[in-house]
Order: C-alpha cells, then structure tokens, then sequence
C-alpha cells in the first residue's frame, strides 16, 4: 500500500510538487498520468527516497520513507525513468549486485532465473549491459526493481523507447505483477495508462487535476462527440446532411482521399452522441460511410476537459 | 556495504583505472627506489617513502575521480539510494574498494625491502614503520579524494579539485609561513590584543551583513563570512598561533614523522580522523542533494 499525504517539493521558488495526496491500495496498478515536467517523476523520487520532499508525508505499507527509510526502501522496487544500469556489467553481474544491495534473502539462483525469465531476458544473460539494445536495457531496468519481490512497485514510464511488440509484452507483464504487488506507473500516454491501471492521478504542473477510478475517469473523458468519419458522396451534399443533425456544432473538412471521398472532422455538443443518427441519415441519403472514429484525445485536452470542463469541479486541482 | 565494494573492486579493472593506477604506481616507485636506495648502496629508503607522497598527490586523484561523480552522471545513485542501505555503507563501500587497489600498489614495497635485504639486513622497524605511515596517507587522501568527487558529476572536475586540495595539504606548512601573521597587529600596534580583536570582528561582521543583504540573504556568504571572522579573529587575538595551528594540519609534517621511522600515535591519529571527517562531509554532502 501507498499512502501519499500532502506531499509537496519546491525546488528553490519553483514548486515541482505541490500539495498532492493519493492513495494505492494492495493489489492495484495506479497510473500516474501527466505531461512531462508535470513532477511525475519528482513524485516517484521521494516516494522511493532518492530525494526528500519539502513537506508532507509518504508512507510506504505504512512506514514512513523519511522516518524509517531503510525499512521502507526494503519493500520497493523502483525503476527510474533512466534504468540506472552500470554499463561495464554483465546482466548477471549486475543483476547478483542488486541482490547483494537489496540484502535479498531469497535463494539466489532460482529467483534471479525467475525474474529473467518473467522479463525475458534469459537470453543476454552473459552479455555486457552497454551492448543491449534499449528495449533490453529498458528490462534489466525492471528485473533490477524485482529482484528481492517487493511488495511494491514504482515504475517510471516503463514502456518508453520500446517497440510496439515490447510495449504490449511490458504492459502484460505489468498487469500480471499487479495481482499481487501494489504497482505505480507514469506515463503521458492516456492509452497506455487506460490499458493498464485500475486507477488514475492525473497530474499537471505539480497539481491533481484527476483521481479517479479508470472507468469513470474514462467516461468523462470518452470523446464520442468528435470524430472523424469518412464519407462517400457529395461533398456539398454531405456536409448540408452532416449539418442537419442535432448537436452538431462544427464540421472541418479533412484529407481528400478520392474523387468523392473526403474525411469529415465533426465536432457535436459535449456529452452527446451523434453516430447512430448520422448512420441513419447516411444511409437514408444514400451516403457510403468507409470510416467512423472518435478523436483521440490529446493530453492538452484531458487537462482542458478536467480543469474547466462541467461536473468535475469536486475533483477539480484547486484543493 | 560488501555490495558495494565488490562492486566497485570490479569497475577498477573492468575500467582499467585499476591498472594505469597500479602500473603508475610501481613504476614511480621501482623509479624512486632506483634512484634512491640503489643508486647510493643503501639500506634506508626513507628517500623513496618521501617521494612517494608526491607520487600519491598525482595518482590518488585518478583513482578516485569517478567513484561518486560518474554515479551521480550515470544516474545509477537512483539504484543506489533508493536500496535498502544507508549511505554511510554505500561510501565507507566506496572507500574500502579504493583502499583495496591502493594496498595492492603500496604492497610492492614489501618487494624492494626484500630486494634490499639481499644486500645487507635493513631496518625492518622504520620499514614497517613507512609503509603503515604511507597507508595511512593514502587513506587520507583517499578520502579528500571521494569527498571531491562527491561534489561533482564530472570526473575531470572532481580530479582537479581533489588534485588542488591535495596539494594544498601538502603545502600547508609554507603557506603558515608565507602569510605574514601579524599583519593585524601592525595595523592597531598601540592597541592590545583584545581591542584589536574586537574592531576586526566589528568591522569583518558590518561587512558580512552588508554583502548578506546586498547579495539576496545567502546561506553560502553567512557561512563563508563566519569562517572569515573565525580566522581572522585567530589573527588579530594572536597571529604567531595561525602558521602553528597550519604545520599541526599539515599531511606532510605528519608523514615526515614516518619516513624517519617515528611511529607517533598522534599521527596516526590524525590521519584515521581525517579519513573520517572527509567521509563523514562525503555523506553529508549526498544527504544535501537530496534535500537541494
């Protein structure tokens, strides 16, 4: 369990944290989502101890990280949005370090053969760290937080410099840690957090904006009201369709894929839902729809949508 | 802390800093002994055990330069910190790694001992006695040596600070005698010594108020400016006791007594206090980043 109580961080005038408070419980992956330079990153280095905060309070399974903090930093396993990896090491070098730092009690061999084989590094096992792609380096960095099986886990923007194929095989890996371990991760990617987590803090310039249960957090941002379609049909004909609709407040006219093809960017009052009408009338007009696809929100967006958008003020950043 | 110093054991001869330092160091050394002992047919080697301190001032400072810089530049201290450690054992780790590899260097004077014992019996006593005065050195400067490096990411930095702060100790006795000390007292020669302290103190605490207020309220000038008033102070109250007080600190006056064969406890003291303090400032100096 993670309890963060009013935590805040000034670096000289500059508040890199200010006042957050958040909770994990056993057994939960929370997701830590924010642009960078939000102080995700300056959250999770007092979380685990690297640096103090100016004031508040971090409890770690309800242990204070600045009062006890070597029986603290015993129950996490940290990876750093840097893996902090000793290049001039062999994997099972570096990975017998960190057992030996940890004052790991669990048998040596088995369990580091466990984690390298969870993290699917097996394989570089004898290789010199320097010489692994980032992908690998980027999983030492994980097998290095698990060694020892903390209970918990605080990883920072663990899927960065991956490729798609590890990014999927990470965030499995992650949901399957989060059984049993209480699992923090950042990330500023929405999709990724939404993947993963059960929980999510939103976080900007050192405030919550958001803390939330993904499903309702997910439903306040769901951004059905904006897609993108694409249309067979008349252009001018389409668009005096597209108007007709309730709700429809703006239409942009996107990329031309064909003669008579075109994408539509529709924009309808927030909270409302457009696409089963416009099907209807599509198909009413004749009209062929190729494409239909709600717009990605981007993170300028969510943090629009959280500070000034309606019904989200009791959750608002202000307090 | 054994971690640690495993750890570190491994970089020095992964890295090859454990062998320019150890080539370095036999190689002045067989220079020195040559020159010295072989050269003039005789058993006393207390020439080359004073050469050696210079040789120490030069490579010390290789052996240390990354031991805490290139953590902090690698950004593997998040492993470190974050480990269920204390930084006392990860620096006191640190330490005896370095101790480790500068053993193995000091231990090839055993070899030249033997080397002149072939030629007639030597004085095994002041022999012992140099070697446990130049590991004692070693350790000190090693010290100073981490201790600079703590204050730095980068290695060249941290190897020429620790080269300056080394020389300086070894040069502390001229600098006592080249700072002419009653330069206070020549000031105010008609008054005693206790006026003369109180308007240099007068003076050098407006001046400190004036720089505090005037320079944005720093913590750095207070402290500056109290060591200031602190040493002149020293001066103007009596001015013959500062380039005394500056020879008791200095490394070489302490491990001269050695070379000579005089085991002094009092030196031996001041060399494991000083590993100590500079430790000691080392960890603090970590504890601080994480509260900057």
């Amino acid at each position: 369990m993670i309890e963060v109580q009013n935590l805040s961080k000034h670096y000289g005038d500059k508040r890199a944290v200010d006042n957050i408070s958040f909770k994990a419980e056993d057994g939960e992956i929370l997701g830590f989502l924010g642009p960078n330079g939000a102080g995700k990153s300056t959250t999770m280095n007092i979380l685990t101890g690297y640096i103090s905060c100016t004031s508040g309070k971090a409890l770690i399974d309800g242990i204070d990280i600045l009062e006890e903090p070597i029986k603290a930093k015993a129950k996490i396993g940290y990876l750093p949005e840097l893996p902090p990896l000793y290049l001039d090491m062999t994997v099972k070098e570096y990975l017998n370090f960190i057992y030996d730092l940890k004052k790991c009690k669990l048998p040596r061999n088995t369990h580091l053969k466990d984690i390298c084989s969870l993290v699917k590094i097996d394989h570089v096992y004898k290789r010199l760290i320097k010489n692994l792609s980032k992908g690998y380096k980027q999983r030492v960095g994980l097998a290095q937080a698990l060694v020892g099986n903390p209970n918990v886990l605080i990883l920072d923007e663990p899927t960065v410099g991956l490729d798609p194929k590890q990014i999927i095989e990470i965030r499995t890996l992650i949901k399957k840690l989060g059984r049993n371990h209480t699992v923090i991760l950042s990330s500023h990617i929405l999709s990724e957090v939404q993947a993963v987590c059960d929980k999510i803090v939103v976080i900007n310039e050192g405030r919550i904006v958001a803390d939330d249960t993904e499903d309702n957090l997910s439903r306040k941002l769901s951004s059905d009201h904006r897609l993108t379609v694409r249309i067979e049909g008349e252009q001018s004909e389409v668009l005096r369709m597209i108007e007709s609709i309730r709700d429809v407040e703006k239409t942009d006219i996107g990329a031309r894929h064909d003669e008579d093809v075109i994408e539509y960017r529709i924009e309808a009052k927030e909270g409302s839902d457009i696409r089963r009408e416009l099907f209807k009338k599509c198909a009413e007009s004749g009209f062929i729809i190729l494409e239909m696809k709600s717009s990605e929100l981007t993170l300028e967006d969510i943090f629009l949508r959280l500070t000034m958008g309606d019904g989200l003020e009791d959750n608002g950043g202000e307090d | 802390m054994g971690a640690v110093f495993r750890r570190e054991t491994l970089a020095y001869f992964t890295s090859s800093i454990g062998y320019i330092f150890l080539a370095a160091f036999y190689g002045f050394s067989a220079f020195s002994f040559t020159s010295t002992s072989l050269r003039y047919n005789t058993t006393t080697m207390d020439a080359m055990f004073q050469q050696l301190m210079i040789v120490l001032i030069v490579l010390i400072p290789i052996l240390t330069m990354r031991t805490m810089s290139e953590e902090k530049k690698n950004k593997t201290d998040q492993c470190l910190l974050t480990a269920p450690v204390g930084l006392g054992g990860i620096v006191v780790g640190k330490f005896l790694a370095a101790m480790l590899i500068y053993a193995l260097g000091v231990a090839i004077t055993v070899v030249y001992a033997v080397v002149v014992s072939a030629f007639a019996a030597p004085d095994w006593n002041v022999i012992v006695g140099n070697i446990v005065g130049l590991l004692l050195l070693g350790a000190a400067f090693i010290a100073v040596g981490i201790f600079c490096s703590s204050l730095t990411e980068n290695q060249v930095v941290s190897a020429v600070i620790s080269f300056i702060a080394l020389i300086a100790l070894y040069m502390l006795t001229t600098i006592g005698d080249v700072i002419p000390s009653d330069f206070i007292e020549d000031l105010m020669p008609d008054l005693g010594p206790v006026w003369r302290t109180v308007i240099t103190e007068a003076v050098l605490a407006a001046v400190l108020a004036a720089c505090f207020f005037l320079f944005g309220k720093r913590a750095g000038v207070l402290i500056v400016g109290f060591i200031l008033m602190l040493v002149m102070g020293l001066f103007a109250a009596k001015g013959e006791l500062v380039p005394e007080i500056l020879s008791k600190l200095s490394f070489w006056e302490r491990y001269n007594g050695f070379t000579y064969g005089l085991f002094d406890l009092s030196n031996a003291l001041f060399f494991i206090s000083a590993v100590a303090v500079f430790l000691f400032l080392t960890v603090r100096v970590l504890e601080k980043r994480r509260w900057a």
